[in-house]
């Protein structure tokens, strides 16, 4: 069953196209990785799936209905981003229970306990939020991004900028968690390991088109490369000269 | 509407001011200065003014009214931008949350920040002056509730900037307040502006809620009509505002702005 449906999506800004009507989708229980160079229009398809850009064309589809007002479905969906924070202010426990009341958690209390246990929060859960290392930060945003138990998960480079140890945590945890909960996720990631581990379909963009998709081993066989980033590579530096 | 998202963004700003002393302090202390400054002003005033000698207190009341408005429409601001400088907003506007719950939850923290700030500096003013607002009666209410509306609208109007051109808009949520005092006739009557500048003064609704504060203060009678103007001025517009808000948050969301706003 698809849980996200893109069609001709498109977006201008002025006179750049940063999206040019891409189409894809995302079924139940599977992982796609959005690959491509830097302001290839990955950010902004994203964006443009959370509400927070508004399309210029196409169709985003849900659980077969059509966004035209994605209030009804965030409830459903949720992000995580190194690049967005959270109050740094704020204790763990404190952002935590915020967002647990943001996304009404029927049962708030035993959901961030389950969280606490998963992500191994628990050693921080009364530090505030700004005083943690990006790895423990890392986690915390990752249980913001999980305490919905979202049906569609964006996750926008998870992980970035971590040392292997934590990154690989965080991976692992990604990897068991979609074994047990049913869910579509899209993740953009500049880690080609990462996206052969985590991902089950890979789309290449490049200049707002998807220029090649496949899973990593198909891709890896077509373009004759022996991993992903050759492929990357490849594609990105393709028409360059 | 949801109650339970509206009271999530209102905890979260509960959390933030009860962690913070400094934060505390600093929402009482400009407050307490403003009225200390203004309290010898007014008792200079009195002594060696005619116009004021029998209503001593109307400068300071109007000081303390005026600083409800600044500290009403400052906290709106101030609510917007803490969520700017945490990198917060795109988890805000990636949740259920919806735009009018988040308007209503800054309402009422801001209302929560200015009685912070501004309860311990009216006390204040009783025994180290001997004038308290309560003078002003059952309209104070009216008064105070008008002065809010407006505090709110302009709060809105700067926050809308805010959403459409990001923290470059910062400079102006300080100033808001300050471009629209001289013809708020907070401390003078509206005769004393130029002919050409009353019609415009009257067209605010701060005008209006001044005017009746010396009223009420001098002749102690309340004109109604001037809380009446006041009101229906501040409704029309807090509608504009609200109007000038989705409009930018819509804007925004098409010019992609939005994304960059924490930038």
């Amino acid at each position: 069953m698809k849980q996200l449906e893109i069609n001709n999506l498109q977006k201008i800004f002025g006179t750049f196209e940063a999206v040019k009507k891409i189409n894809f989708s995302i079924s139940e229980n599977q992982t796609v990785a959005l690959l491509g160079p830097n302001g290839c229009g990955k950010t902004t398809t994203i964006a443009m799936i959370l509400g927070l850009i508004t399309p210029t064309s196409g169709s985003i589809t849900i659980n077969n209905k059509i966004l035209t007002n994605n209030h009804h479905y965030l409830a459903k969906m949720n992000f995580a981003s190194p690049y967005v924070e959270l109050p740094k202010k704020l204790k763990v426990i404190e952002n935590l229970k915020v967002y647990a009341m943001m996304y009404e958690i029927s049962n708030a209390k035993a959901k961030i306990e389950q969280l606490v246990e998963e992500l191994n929060l628990a050693p921080i859960l009364y530090k505030k939020t700004g005083e943690l290392s990006s790895g423990q930060r890392n986690r915390v945003s990752l249980a913001k991004s999980i305490i919905n138990d979202p049906k569609i998960l964006l996750l926008d480079e998870p992980t970035a900028s971590l040392d292997p140890d934590t990154g690989d945590f965080i991976r692992t945890f990604l990897e068991t968690y979609k074994k047990k909960n049913s869910m579509a996720i899209l993740l953009a990631s500049h880690n080609m390991d990462e996206v052969t581990r985590l991902s089950d379909y890979v789309l290449m963009m490049k200049e707002g088109s998807i220029i090649d998709e496949g899973t990593t081993g198909e891709l890896i066989k077509k373009h004759g490369r022996h991993d992903l980033e050759e492929v990357f590579l490849k594609l990105a530096r393709q028409n360059e000269n | 509407m949801k109650i339970r998202r509206i009271l999530s963004l209102m905890l979260r700003h509960f959390y933030l001011i009860k962690a913070s002393l400094p934060r505390i302090v600093d929402l009482i202390y400009w407050p307490t200065v403003q009225i200390i400054l203004w309290g010898f002003v007014s008792k200079f005033f009195t002594m060696h003014s005619t116009y004021f000698n029998n209503t001593a207190g109307i400068i300071l009341s109007a000081a303390i009214l005026y600083d409800f408005l600044f500290r009403s429409s400052i906290s709106y601001n101030m609510l917007f931008l803490e969520e700017i400088w945490s990198r917060n907003l795109i988890n805000l506007f990636v949740s259920p949350l919806k735009v009018n719950e988040i308007v209503i939850a800054l309402t009422c923290t801001a209302l929560l920040r200015t009685l912070i700030g501004l309860v311990p500096a009216v006390l204040i003013a009783i025994p180290l002056f001997g004038i308290s607002l309560l003078e002003l009666g059952y309209p104070l209410i009216l008064l105070l509730l008008s002065l809010y509306i407006f505090g709110i609208t302009l709060g809105l109007l700067v926050t809308a900037g805010l959403v459409r051109f990001g923290p470059s808009f910062e400079n102006i949520a300080w100033a808001s307040l300050f471009f629209i005092a001289p013809i708020g006739c907070i401390y003078y009557p509206v005769e004393i502006l130029p002919n050409w500048l009353q019609p415009i003064a009257l067209a605010l609704p701060l005008a209006h809620i001044f005017e009746e504060t010396r009223s009420i203060l001098i002749t102690n009678t309340v004109h109604y009509s001037n809380i009446y103007y006041a009101l229906m001025l501040n409704m029309i517009y807090l509608i504009l505002a609200i109007c000038t808000f989705y409009y930018s948050f819509k804007n925004a969301k098409i010019k992609g702005s939005l994304i960059n706003v924490g930038e």
